[in-house]
């Protein structure tokens, strides 16, 4: 996988998604280069949720194509798909850790599902995950409701991380923590982006984690994606984005 | 061969080869384990044929170097770019040791302890239960200031849902079951000439015990799960709390109109379930042993004392009270996790059923003492 711009990681061209009569994508392109951290914002409704599922593959597009690695995601067999989700690593916005097992057992699950390891590797492995994330030794042994929000997302982070993928997708990684814990959590994810050379794709409403982390952001309006690097977002007059970079809330995280 | 060790003396060097990625785990860490215990001296770690190198792996390497070569390990040909985040990530992991695990308890400790946790966990159990019908009651005495308490529509909703959808099932296996007794009956009693007492034997059963038992095993099954149910994933979406806080109390809400749905529901069930039980023996009598239906019905009458259609009914809002608040005390104990849910969804059903059949033990033995 080059590292030129002219070979993305992701490029989605001319995408359409629609429920019913509403059209939620209407020719959405998009381009993601290889060892970048992109953020995607846009409105509530924008379809943000919709556009990382069809990137997953847990949607199908109505029209348009999505390549990974310049391959099709639509036209792929069964075993195609599994062995690129393989290669992704991905957190959902709850976490989504399995609530009836450890946050060992929860991050040595994909292991468990596609190599035979022992019961020892299996422990060494959920101990690097968590000391990854910064999670104490102990939280191996606690169950998804004894941990407080922040350590949910580094765990589920830390399950993300298992199958060492080389493309992350981060599903509002920052909500609900507090501005402490956010913040750390911006730190991890440079840290890790730049020691794992990893391409991190992010829905992020937090504008501190967008400013912070986000090389480049890709914008949904009107079901179309405007990308641009954040200065060059700053500048745009299009309504909504000014509204959005320029809204006391953006002013104050820009000077912050 | 992943690794080869070579050298002599104080001088030693790994050699690592082919593919240590991920996929390849179990054979490092098996032949990470073959190697002696600790080497006195220097140790160079040689990475120049090693490809696609993993995280994982190479944090099973470090941690076994940390014990091979206590005084450190020189890097060289070309080492992956994560060493230096897993060297670090080993350091810290070092400075904050977990500490050594408590001893094991004895098994006489451990069996006595388990026996005290047990004891206690009955014991703030059967408080919670008191506590539990407390609070409906307290609710029940409030109807009677305050009518609005008595959520009418509500409790019209849980009589439909446990009552009225639950009449086809409760028929048919009244029926089935009132068949499979005349029929077993008829052909013990034909033996003495004595066919007609088949319709004694129906009647008594299905109305003073089968009717009422069956339909509420039923309904312990079909609703005693869903209170359960409905009322555990709301405690999940802290839907309940939500009540609590905006000043109304769920036990008004959710658990009186349940329980007392259920109490209106059930005896009406139960007096379907004896007219289909009684329906089946008729026919039964009628096809297997040619007993006409105006003979049935003047067997019927005369093998009927006064209390026998009571002495079954009487028991169904006793059945439904305890259904209903198994039902729905395990629902306000979920907390926490899906899991949770499941389990104590189970143990609503179970115990309600468990609880019935010896709440109808103990009417058999009262019912045996008063001559009802």
């Amino acid at each position: 996988m080059a590292e030129s711009p002219d070979n993305p990681v992701v490029r989605v061209r001319g995408l359409v998604n629609r429920f019913g009569s509403q059209v939620v994508h209407d020719g959405l392109d998009l381009e993601i280069r290889e060892n970048e951290i992109f953020g995607i914002v846009g409105g509530s409704g924008a379809g943000k949720s919709v556009l990382l599922r069809t990137l997953l593959g847990l949607r199908q597009p109505d029209a348009g194509s999505v390549e990974v690695y310049g391959r099709d995601v639509r036209h792929m067999s069964q075993a195609e798909r599994i062995s690129l989700v393989r290669s992704y690593g991905v957190t959902f916005q709850n976490g989504a850790l399995i609530s009836s097992l450890t946050v060992a057992q929860n991050i040595q699950l994909p292991l468990r599902e596609y190599f035979s390891l022992t019961e020892q590797s299996l422990t060494a492995l959920s101990e690097l995950g968590l000391s990854m994330v910064g999670l104490p030794a102990d939280t191996a042994g606690k169950y998804p409701a004894q941990l407080s929000g922040g350590m949910v997302k580094r765990a589920a982070l830390a399950r993300a991380l298992a199958l060492e993928p080389k493309l992350l997708f981060l599903d509002e990684p920052t909500s609900g923590l507090d501005p402490i814990s956010a913040s750390a959590f911006d730190e991890l994810m440079l840290y890790l982006h730049s020691q794992l050379r990893l391409t991190v794709v992010m829905i992020t409403h937090d504008l501190d984690t967008l400013f912070r982390t986000c090389s480049r952001v890709g914008v949904i309006v009107d079901g179309r994606m405007i990308t641009d690097s954040l200065e060059g977002m700053l500048k745009n007059q299009q309504p909504w984005i000014h509204e959005y970079f320029h809204g006391p809330r953006s002013r104050a995280a820009q000077h912050g | 061969m992943k690794l080869s060790l070579e050298g002599e003396g104080d001088d030693w060097r790994l050699l690592l080869n082919g593919d240590w990625s991920l996929a390849a785990t179990a054979v490092i860490q098996e032949e990470l384990q073959a190697l002696p215990g600790t080497l006195h001296g220097s140790l160079i770690c040689d990475w120049t044929h090693a490809e696609s190198t993993g995280i994982g792996p190479v944090w099973i390497l470090l941690t076994r170097l940390g014990t091979l070569s206590p005084g450190g390990v020189r890097h060289v040909g070309n080492p992956p770019h994560t060493l230096q985040l897993l060297q670090r990530l080993q350091a810290d992991r070092h400075a904050l040791c977990a500490p050594p695990p408590a001893p094991a308890p004895s098994d006489i400790e451990e069996v006595v302890g388990n026996l005290g946790r047990w004891v206690v966990l009955q014991g703030t159990e059967g408080r919670a239960v008191i506590g539990f019908l407390g609070r409906i009651s307290t609710v029940v005495r409030e109807i009677f200031s305050r009518p609005r308490a008595l959520r009418g529509s509500s409790l019209a909703r849980h009589i439909y849902e446990t009552g009225v959808t639950a009449i086809p099932i409760v028929s048919l296996i009244a029926f089935l079951i009132s068949v499979i007794v005349a029929y077993l009956g008829a052909q013990q009693l034909s033996r003495f000439g004595a066919d007609i007492f088949v319709v004694d034997l129906v009647t008594i059963a299905v109305l003073r015990e089968m009717g009422v038992l069956l339909t509420a095993v039923i309904v312990a099954g079909r609703s005693g799960s869903a209170f359960a149910a409905e009322i555990g994933v709301m405690q999940l979406n802290e839907e309940t709390d939500a009540l609590r806080a905006m000043g109304m109390n769920p036990i008004e809400l959710l658990v009186l109109p349940r329980v007392l749905g259920l109490i209106i529901a059930l005896p009406l069930l139960t007096i379907i379930a004896d007219a289909m039980g009684l329906a089946g023996g008729g026919l039964l009598s009628l096809v297997n042993l040619h007993i006409p239906l105006p003979q049935f019905t003047a067997r019927l009458r005369e093998s009927l004392s006064p209390t026998t259609f009571w002495a079954g009914l009487i028991k169904a809002p006793v059945f439904a009270l305890l259904i209903g608040m198994v039902g729905t005390y395990r629902g306000m104990q979920v907390r926490e996790s899906a899991r949770e849910l499941g389990r104590l969804t189970t143990v609503a059903v179970v115990q309600s059923i468990f609880l019935v059949i010896l709440a109808d033990a103990l009417f058999a033995i009262l019912f045996v003492q008063i001559d009802f």
